[in-house]
């Protein structure tokens, strides 16, 4: 089971993901600093994204769009705002504008990535904490479809598992 | 409080709130959606219902389930949305490591 808990808090607007994977701390750490690696897991496979640009130190930025099905290109930004390598991070995600300006209105989500060794394997600790329920809500209107299609996908795929 | 995160601890709960926070769905539309009995989803809009995370009218026939809209439920729908999109990249992290041990060694 790869996803130990989550843990909602609903009026502290925040979710905490804590999945164990079967690598070494070094091994996933590189799951986010790396661009290319990082564009194969973060987006669904129906909304791959795509890092223009990925300046993984405090103060960097990156640049992203995600592919949608239709061709549309929603796209967005992370600046890192604390580096511990290669144990924690600390990064905020907003909406980008067609020219990669931040829309500032839509507010950010503000994300803490911690990774700690666990008998041979990786535990990683994803916080996520929002700003209001209507930013939450915005993004939701904005993002839903991605979690959708997402979660239909992995439906698909697990019958075609079973051969179903 | 505890009913909210009762009722979105199940998958399909989770889903059914997803579905109808996107765009309006009836009962029947729900249950041709997932390989269980139409009873089975009535049984879990109910919970979702009793959570006042979603609300029911009844227009003909049919049984429409809309998204409470009140602040607190609000946050909660949105939050398990987030929570799917987050075991999705959990799932892909996994997979990808998975690759690892079939090439090259890290």
């Amino acid at each position: 089971m790869t996803v130990v808990s989550i843990e909602k808090d609903f009026e502290a607007l925040t979710m905490k993901l804590v999945a164990e994977f079967d690598a070494s701390v070094d091994r996933v750490w590189q799951l986010w600093k790396d661009p290319r690696q990082l564009e194969r897991w973060w987006g669904p496979p129906t909304y791959p994204a795509t890092f223009e640009k990925h300046d993984f130190r405090v103060g960097g930025r990156s640049a992203y769009y995600m592919t949608g099905p239709e061709g549309e290109k929603p796209r967005g930004w992370w600046q890192i705002t604390a580096i511990e390598e290669p144990t924690r991070f600390e990064f905020d995600d907003g909406f980008a504008d067609d020219d990669g300006n931040p829309v500032e209105a839509l507010g950010i989500v503000h994300g803490v990535v911690a990774l700690d060794a666990s008998g041979g394997k990786t535990r990683m600790t994803s916080l996520s904490r929002f700003e209001s329920a209507e930013q939450l809500e915005q993004m939701m209107e904005m993002g839903m479809e991605e979690g959708i299609r997402e979660a239909i996908g992995q439906i698909d795929a697990i019958l075609a598992e079973l051969g179903v | 409080m505890d009913r909210i995160f009762q009722a979105l601890a199940d998958a399909t709960r989770r889903d059914i709130v997803t579905r109808v926070s996107t765009r309006e769905q009836s009962v029947s539309d729900l249950a041709s959606a997932y390989t269980m009995s139409f009873a089975a989803v009535q049984k879990h809009v109910a919970v979702l219902e009793r959570a006042r995370l979603v609300t029911k009218e009844r227009r003909g026939r049919e049984q429409i389930v809309h998204p409470d809209p009140s602040m607190l439920r609000r946050a909660a729908r949105l939050l398990a949305s987030y929570e799917e999109i987050w075991r999705g990249r959990a799932d892909r992290i996994d997979k990808l490591l998975a690759e690892d041990g079939k090439g090259m060694k890290q």
